[in-house]
This record gives structure tokens, sequence and C-alpha cells, in this order.
């Protein structure tokens, strides 16, 4: 097992891109059966199951560049927190549906400009994954927006549920347009994104939905980052102990 | 009286005509209450039964496997909104429903109210569960009412293909190691009697039987039934090498179907009272997801009478 942050770029970065999705979709899955209402429960379970295929398609394109044989299940349930390379963001806890929807709002707002330039990717398999991807992701940040919307401007209660979990989230948006060497590195190679340009995009969505939902734009304090380095929160050593324990605890076996 | 007499007389003969039945169609007060407990008692099933499997989508030992698992719980939750729906029709209010439900009054199957203990469960459910229902729920296409028969036959496509994927993840387990298959057996172990409990009660004891099938809501019985899925799964189990849990099972030439050994009726009726393993649990995981997402419902109503409202204003202006 890697033991140490010392994949290649190119590796690390879409390695980025299918923790992300896994993460996130794996958080959404538990909302299955759970949800406010039969329909919002349903609609959660379609950008989980996005959110999954997607992961796929990034992790088994992963292990293909590595070229050791690992496959999507062997990078999803065989690396241990230090290797995952998701942002903080997408591990923080579901939380009331505002928390939910919060989390979904900030990572689609930067998931979508995101894929729109991996469309253009040197790389063709990240570019034919991002076309496929982005196909959902306009739909997830539709849908995540007309929520935001919704909420902040409902009720009394809606609309300070749905700030504060702005408020609580708002540490976690830092990093994801923060680029770092491997972002650097991967947009230079053309293989990958420019986040200033993702970084732009973000800020103008997230300001017209806020100013749309009535909510207000929390202050640029500290911000936290970490994940994309593998420096995560607590959270993510339980979503591993949880989605991993078959595999760990029955190791190679097919299932 | 003589007037819904006859009125009760046509209806019957429109049913034994095989006619279907619409909302708006005259029908006697208690086919339309024997519908609406049955097809809630349906619904609430369906969302009920996301529970137990919902239970592994976060620990699925495959993505290919979770996604699957998520697709089929979410398949449930379908289902769960076209019988809502096609209860509706008959005058009732899903919110009502929720509510009888969330106090207990409403039944639903009660094989939910049995733990998933290992992964292996999520294939054993796939297969005998969904199998079960499927039996059920085929002869449902043809019910005499017309949104629930409609509902069936889109529910019925999707029961087929979740009860195959549950047999293909228990082949699965049994082709792999020695413990996979003994996870396999086990969880057959469990799931064997509460599947043929889905049934409902033998013939004789079955209070609604001969009315349902008088009306043609029920095809046939619950014994019927029942053999019907004994005699189907038998030979699935001995492909997949597992023993089924019953002593007294065997090959009856003279029927031309299996004998299987009596059901322990005193568990079904505890189960169904509320004695279950999970039955407190099934019904409190609904109630709170309920509760915790009146504020959301809330805030979309209060939401769209905004939107309304601006709308209104806003072609006044004009």
């Amino acid at each position: 097992m890697d033991a140490h942050p010392g994949f290649p770029p190119a590796l690390d970065y879409l390695l980025r891109l299918g923790d992300n999705a896994l993460i996130l979709g794996q958080r959404l899955g538990e909302w299955c059966g759970h949800g406010p209402v039969l329909e919002q429960d349903i609609a959660l379970t379609n950008v989980a199951l996005d959110l999954i295929g997607q992961a796929r398609s990034w992790l088994t394109y992963a292990g293909e560049l590595e070229g050791q044989g690992r496959d999507e299940d062997q990078l999803a349930f065989q690396r241990d927190a230090w290797d995952f390379r998701n942002l903080l963001l997408v591990e923080q806890p579901n939380g009331d549906f505002a928390h939910t929807i919060a989390r979904q709002f900030f990572f689609d707002a930067f998931h979508h400009p995101l894929l729109e330039q991996l469309l253009h990717s040197t790389d063709r398999q990240v570019a034919a994954i991002a076309e496929k991807a982005i196909k959902e992701a306009t739909y997830h940040l539709r849908y995540s927006s007309e929520w935001m919307i919704r909420l902040g401007d409902g009720t009394e209660e809606s609309h300070r549920r749905m700030q504060t979990a702005v408020d609580d989230l708002w540490m976690y948006t830092g990093e994801c347009c923060t680029p770092d060497e491997v972002d650097e590195a991967a947009h230079q190679s053309g293989m990958g994104a420019s986040l200033t340009a993702v970084r732009k995009s973000w800020e103008e969505r997230v300001k017209d939905i806020l100013d749309q939902a009535t909510l207000h734009r929390p202050e640029d304090d500290w911000m936290q980052s970490g994940g994309k380095q593998g420096r995560h929160t607590e959270h993510l050593g339980y979503i591993l102990a949880d989605m991993q324990f078959l595999q760990r605890a029955y190791p190679g076996m097919e299932w | 009286m003589s007037s819904s007499v006859a009125l009760e007389q046509q209806f019957q003969e429109r049913i034994d005509a095989e006619a279907r039945i619409e909302p708006k169609d005259w029908m006697p007060d208690a086919y339309r209450k024997t519908l609406v407990r049955q097809i809630s008692q349906h619904a609430h099933s369906e969302i009920v039964g996301m529970l137990p499997e919902g239970n592994w989508i976060t620990r699925a030992p495959s993505l290919r496997r979770k996604l699957a698992l998520l697709a089929k719980v979410q398949d449930e939750a379908g289902h769960g909104l076209y019988l809502y729906a096609a209860a509706e029709t008959l005058g009732v209010e899903r919110d009502d429903l929720l509510e009888e439900l969330h106090e207990g009054k409403a039944k639903y199957s009660s094989i939910f109210n049995y733990p998933t203990l290992t992964w292996a469960d999520i294939g054993a459910i796939g297969w005998l569960v969904d199998g079960a229902a499927i039996m059920n729920q085929v002869p449902l296409c043809r019910c005499s009412y017309g949104p629930y028969a409609r509902a069936m036959v889109r529910i019925c496509k999707e029961e087929s293909f979740h009860q195959r994927q549950g047999y293909e993840i228990m082949l699965t387990l049994c082709r792999g190691t020695e413990v996979q298959k003994r996870m396999a057996q086990d969880a057959l172990n469990r799931w064997w009697w509460p599947s043929l409990m889905m049934f409902g009660p033998n013939d004789a004891d079955s209070k609604h039987t001969a009315q349902s099938m008088a009306w043609k809501i029920k095809r046939f019985t619950n014994d019927e039934l029942r053999q019907r899925f004994v005699d189907v799964t038998v030979p699935q189990a001995e492909f997949l090498g597992l023993t089924l849990p019953d002593p007294e099972l065997k090959w009856n030439e003279e029927r031309g179907h299996y004998d299987f050994g009596p059901i322990d009726w005193d568990e079904f009726w505890n189960v169904v009272k509320g004695n279950g393993p999970c039955n407190k649990e099934r019904i409190e995981a609904r109630r709170k997801a309920y509760e915790a997402g009146a504020w959301v419902r809330e805030a979309a109503l209060a939401h769209a009478e905004k939107r309304r409202r601006r709308k209104e204003q806003s072609a006044q202006v004009a």
C-alpha cells in the first residue's frame, strides 16, 4: 500500500475526481430511505447513483494509468484515509436536509465548471468521462440551486436552517478552487482544468444563488484545506470503516 | 335500498365480465375500503422495505453492487409513489395514510421487521422476498381496479429484475469461499420461513380472501400462491447448493407439488402485532424521516406560494 502522498500528478488528479464523486455519493446513499419526502428521497438517490457511476469511471482510469493492476474496487475499498484525495467538503456529515443541500450546491457549483473545462482535456479518456458526467452535473446543479432558493426563501425556519448550513460549511469551500502543485501540473499538461477559471464561475454562481435564496454570503475567513493532499477531517475514517467493512473483513473475495 | 342492490348487482356483473373499474365508476363502499387498505398496506411495505436493504447501501462490497442496491431501493421508493397515487384515486391522501403508518395503525408486510445481518441477506431478500412478492403481485396486474392493476404492471417488471439480481448475489456467494457459502446458508435459514409467511394466513384463516376473490382483486388464494412459490424456489436452492431449513420438505409425486412443514403461525402473528425483531426501529425510522422533513415540505409550499403571489403581482403591474 502506498503510505505516502507520492502519486504522480496525473494519478493524483484522477483520484481527486474519483474520490470526490465516491465520497459524496456514499454520503448521499445514507439518505436513501430517510428522505424528507418520497420524491426527494428518489432525487437524492439519483444524484448518488450518478456520482458513484462517475467514481467508477475515474477510478478505473486511475488504476489503468497507475499500471499496477488496481481496479475501481481496490482503489475504493483498499486505500486508507491518507490516500484519499477528496475535498473536505464532500466528507462532511449529511446533517439536516439544509446541510445536505448546501454541501451539494457548493460542490456542484465547483464540479460543473470543472467538468466543462475537462471536456477540452488533452487526455481523451478524461474528456470522454467528463462529457458523460457533465450531463449529470448539469442536473445536479439545477437541483441543488433550486433547493437553495426554495429553502432560503421559504419559511423563517427553513431560512434559518439554510443560513446555518451555509455558515457551517463555508470554511470547507476554500480548497475546491485553490490550486496546488498537482492542480497546476495537471492544468499545464493539458489534462486538467484551470482552477482560476473554475473559481470565477463558482463565485458568480454562489453569489447569484445566495442572492436569490435571500441568504447571506459568509465573510471569507480562515479556510480549511488538506483533503486534496490526503489530510482529512475525522469523518472520513468512519465513512471508510463503513464502506470498506466487507472487503477488509473478508479480503480477496469476489462479491 | 333496492337501487343500491341493483347498483351492486350491476357492479358485480361488470366484475364477472372482467371489466376494469375506474376511479369515477360507482363502487360499493366495502370494495373501496378493501382497496384502500390493500393498496396502502402495499405502499407502506415498499417504503418500510427500503430500510432493511438500505441498511447495506453504505457497506455494499463493490461499487457495482452499491449502484445496483441503491437503484433497487430507489425503485422501491418509486413503487411506493405509484401505489400512494393509486390509493389517492380512491379519495384518500398520502399524508393521512402515512400518519396511520406512523401511529402503528396501518399494517405493512411483516417480513421487513426482520433484520439484515450480513451481505448475504441482500441476496436472500432479492431472491426470496422479491420472489414471493412477484408471486403475489403478478396476478394483481389483472386486478379489477384499473389504477392498481396498471401500477402493478410497472412494479412487476422491476421486481423481476430485482429478483434476478438477488439470486445472482446468492450465486456469487455460493460459488465463492467457504465463509461466503456459510453466509448464504445462514441468510437462507433466516429468510425462508418469513418468506413463506408473506403469503398470509392459511386459506381457512384468511378473513378477506373470499370477498376479494369475488371482486377479482385477488385471483389466487394464499395457500395456492405459497405452494407455487415453494415449487419454484426448491430447484433454485438446489442449484445454489443450499439446503432449505425444512426437514419435512419433499416432492409429492401424487400431488405434483412439494410438501413442506408447518409454518410457525405464532411467530407470524406476533410479528404482525408488533413483536418482531425490528418493528419499533422500522416505524421509528419512518416517523423520524417524516418529522425531520416537515420543515422542508412546509418551506417548499411557502416558496411556491411566494412565487405564485409574485407572479400575480407582476401580471397586475403589466
